[in-house]
């Protein structure tokens, strides 16, 4: 099947600044995608150039296969957007922007627009300037969700919404993926993505700087593990894999590489468990990992 | 007052260009008015001719203001550059006010400079007196230059007092403005109408028995009588208008919420049945109004001057020379002037509307309409369609005004249809101003603003430009020079098709640069 966004090595300069350097990005049918990085490290330039507003320097952009500058117009009828910052008409009411782009993107069913207004707890009669950013988002987010189309395209979209309303777009998205549709999901918000991603773009510095799975990710990463055993562990000082490690007399706590986790629970096994947790490493490590090479590179 | 001198800092280094072209512009239009006079009347005696041709003619006078001492370059300089000095300042007013009070408000800027160590008032008061810096010094630099030209001392200041002071009247009544409305284009709107109002007031009065006059702060600076007597008793005028209203702003300022306008936002429909062609219609449509309202009533002041205008002209050369009679009626001739000018207002909405396309960019409203089916071009068009189709209407209403006015003043019916009629072949001229518009935002689109300077092109050469014997191969750059001056002259269908070819040439251009281009 094909991919519904497929991009490789995609370039994009904006005079002398470089957006975008090589950055590659494939989310599958039916995938909810998360698209993480940095503030500055390309996220809206690579949504822009996916919905045609931009055209790319080099490298490979494909919607649904198309390419989305020479057929923009018709493969937006297969998406729906929803930008970080939404700018409404000022004139216009919250209701009067929801059927607009409902009918721009070819019409939307009025049931479905009403529950969602009702979900979201959204004043549709209110004028455009008078809404607050939660509820500016609310609007671009009722008219993405009652559209009828194949991907979603969401930069950012819980930014703003308290958490009653986050818990709201969170049971949208997972009836989205129930009826099997894509979302291109870019966030800041990483138990938001952890929650709702089943893969995973990160990307720095307009490159992609890893890209997988929840599970693949935390494979290349360290687990947390502190455990009591009945003997003093041996062998853990100098096992492959393992760091930071402090003993306690019988307490142990130390970072493992993920792929030697086996071997070293052997060990503990010897010394005989009597309590053991291990955490698996959060988006938010996974993260930190690459900022902090960013951080590194700067300085 | 906290803060008010950080933000009068950091203002000034905003606005360091666009202060120094509108008090660069406002100086050289006072000053080339002494040098293009003397320029055209090389004797006294040639002065003195043309002065007594100029004196009495009633469309003269309402373009300019009363006529006094026009034998000499003092009293010219006054006559021909002073209404229009002071409506170049009071716009320069306007939009200094705006960009730092209302703008700022919309954009939510104002409340990041709000939440710092600044007082409720210190944004108001920075924008204020940025406003009076600009006036004052745009005013001594005004002195210095007629002063230097070698025109007298006491004159070039009662000019220069005159100035500043309707400027600042202006000025406040826009402070007034910013507080009644949301939104920073209202703001422009009624001020723009203001300023429209104190122009034609003085206009009907000045050529009536001068009653009217006294009810604008553009009068008020006439009635100083630079280099003709020198009076200084009209200022007193500017101190309690310029105190009365500018304290209204500040009640008006208390007494409502920031971020909102004292006229609240009403609430609207819950839904809608707005397309990619309603849209545009819906957000551009009070705009349409407003300025066809204007158009309409200018034509109805210069048009209630009725034949009176024909009476006292005679054959002075000069009058023939800015009113470009060719052997038909004098009447005609200051009609087919009236129409170029309500063409000329009327650009400023074909062009203000043309480059709504690039607000649409900047205020982020692209990304979402362009991530529908709507394409770039069907948005283009759409945007396009109302431009041309509002500036049409804006001309006409102008034209159907002029007929109204001097069908109410001479009992002549017919001239409405017929004034009407004649207002549609000026219209090109306004869409071939939109038509640079569009062209710049194609392929120019951080230098869209240019398109004003083709506005203020226009202006000199509609003015001065047989003044200032400016040679034809500059007058002709402008669309308003190049079509047929309907009524004066008969309507010809060539320079008619030319302006309208060259207008749908640079409107393909401008749709191809947009076609192209990365938006955003």
């Amino acid at each position: 099947m094909t991919p519904v966004v497929d991009v490789a090595s995609l370039h994009k300069s904006f005079g002398r600044v470089r957006a975008l350097d090589g950055l590659d990005l494939q989310v599958g049918p039916g995938e909810v995608h998360g698209f993480l990085g940095p503030n500055g490290a390309g996220k809206s330039t690579t949504i822009r150039v996916l919905l045609g507003l931009l055209r790319h320097d080099a490298g490979t952009v494909r919607l649904f296969g198309e390419d989305p500058w020479r057929h923009a117009a018709a493969l937006h009828r297969r998406l729906a957007y929803v930008p970080g910052d939404v700018s409404l008409w000022p004139t216009l009411s919250g209701g009067e922007t929801i059927d607009l782009l409902g009918r721009l993107r070819g019409g939307l069913d009025p049931a479905r627009r009403d529950a969602l207004v009702e979900r979201f707890e959204l004043d549709p009669t209110k004028k455009g300037r008078t809404y607050s950013k939660g509820n500016r988002q609310k609007v671009a987010l009722v008219a993405a969700l009652a559209a009828d189309v194949d991907l979603l395209v969401l930069d950012e979209p819980t930014s703003g919404l308290d958490p009653l309303m986050e818990a709201v777009f969170t049971d949208c998205v997972d009836e989205l993926k129930e009826a099997g549709r894509s979302v291109l999901l870019s966030s800041h918000i990483l138990a938001e993505v952890e929650r709702l991603c089943g893969r995973v773009t990160i990307i720095r510095a307009g490159r992609t700087a890893e890209s997988g799975t929840l599970a693949e990710l935390r494979h290349l990463t360290r687990t947390a593990v502190s455990a009591e055993t009945e003997r003093a562990p041996e062998g853990l000082e100098g096992a492959t894999g393992v760091h930071d490690l402090v003993v306690e007399g019988q307490r142990v706590r130390f970072q493992v590489d993920t792929d030697h986790l086996g071997s070293v629970l052997e060990l503990l096994g010897r010394a005989g468990i009597r309590t053991l947790t291990s955490q698996p490493p959060t988006l938010e490590e996974l993260f930190l990992r690459h900022y902090g090479d960013h951080v590194e590179d700067a300085s | 007052m906290t803060g008010v001198g950080t933000l009068l800092r950091s203002h000034l280094r905003r606005d360091r260009w666009m202060l120094l072209w509108w008090v660069a512009g406002t100086v050289l239009l006072y000053w080339s008015q002494a040098v293009g006079t003397r320029a055209t009347y090389t004797t006294d005696a040639e002065l003195a001719e043309a002065a007594r041709a100029l004196v009495d003619n009633p469309a003269l006078v309402a373009m300019t203001g009363p006529a006094r001492a026009l034998d000499t370059i003092g009293g010219q300089v006054a006559w021909q550059a002073g209404a229009f000095g002071i409506i170049v300042l009071a716009l320069m007013n306007m939009f200094l006010l705006g960009r730092h009070l209302q703008a700022e408000e919309e954009s939510g800027r104002d409340e990041l400079v709000r939440s710092a160590a600044v007082s409720r008032t210190a944004p108001i008061v920075a924008a204020a007196l940025l406003v009076v810096a600009a006036d004052v010094v745009t005013g001594v630099l005004v002195v210095v230059a007629l002063v230097g030209y070698g025109l007298p001392v006491a004159g070039s200041v009662v000019l220069a007092v005159g100035l500043v002071g309707s400027a600042l009247v202006l000025g406040a009544a826009a402070l007034v403005a910013m507080q009644l409305t949301t939104s920073v284009r209202s703001a422009y709107g009624i001020t723009g109408a203001v300023v429209a109002a104190a122009y034609v007031l003085r206009a009907v009065g000045d050529v009536g028995d001068g009653t009217l006059s006294w009810f604008s702060p553009i009068g008020w600076a006439q009635a100083m009588w630079p280099y003709s007597g020198d009076r200084w008793w009209p200022a007193v005028l500017f101190v309690p208008a310029v105190a009365g209203l500018t304290s209204l702003a500040l009640v008006l300022l208390h007494r409502r919420d920031v971020g909102s306008g004292l006229w609240a936002a009403r609430p609207g429909p819950a839904t809608g049945r707005l397309g990619a062609w309603s849209l545009t219609w819906r957000l551009q449509r009070g705009s349409v109004l407003g300025w066809s309202l204007g158009t309409f009533l200018m034509g109805l002041a210069y048009g209630s001057l009725g034949d009176s205008v024909g009476e006292v002209v005679g054959d002075g050369e000069l009058a023939r020379d800015v009113l470009g009679v060719n052997g038909r009626d004098v009447v005609d001739g200051f009609h087919a002037t009236s129409l170029a000018m309500i063409a000329l207002l009327a650009c400023g909405f074909s062009v203000s509307s043309a480059l709504r396309l690039r607000g649409d960019e900047d205020g982020g409203h692209v990304e979402l309409l362009l991530s529908t089916t709507l394409t770039r071009r069907t948005w283009w068009l759409a945007h396009v369609l109302v431009t041309a189709a509002g500036t049409a209407v804006a001309v006409v209403a102008g034209g159907l005004g002029l007929g109204v006015g001097f069908a109410l003043t001479t009992g002549e019916g017919s001239a409405v249809g017929r004034l009407g009629l004649d207002a549609t072949t000026h219209v090109p001229a306004a869409w071939a101003l939109a038509g640079l518009a569009l062209v710049l935002h194609g392929w120019l689109p951080r230098a869209t603003v240019l398109a004003w300077a083709g506005v203020a092109g226009c202006t000199v050469v509609l003015f001065f430009g047989a003044l200032l014997d400016l040679p034809s191969r500059v007058t002709h750059l402008s669309p308003f020079e190049a079509l047929a001056r309907v009524p004066a002259e008969s309507w010809s269908a060539g320079p008619f098709a030319a302006v309208l070819a060259a207008t749908l040439l640079l409107g393909a251009a401008g749709l191809v640069g947009t076609t192209r281009r990365d938006l955003g």
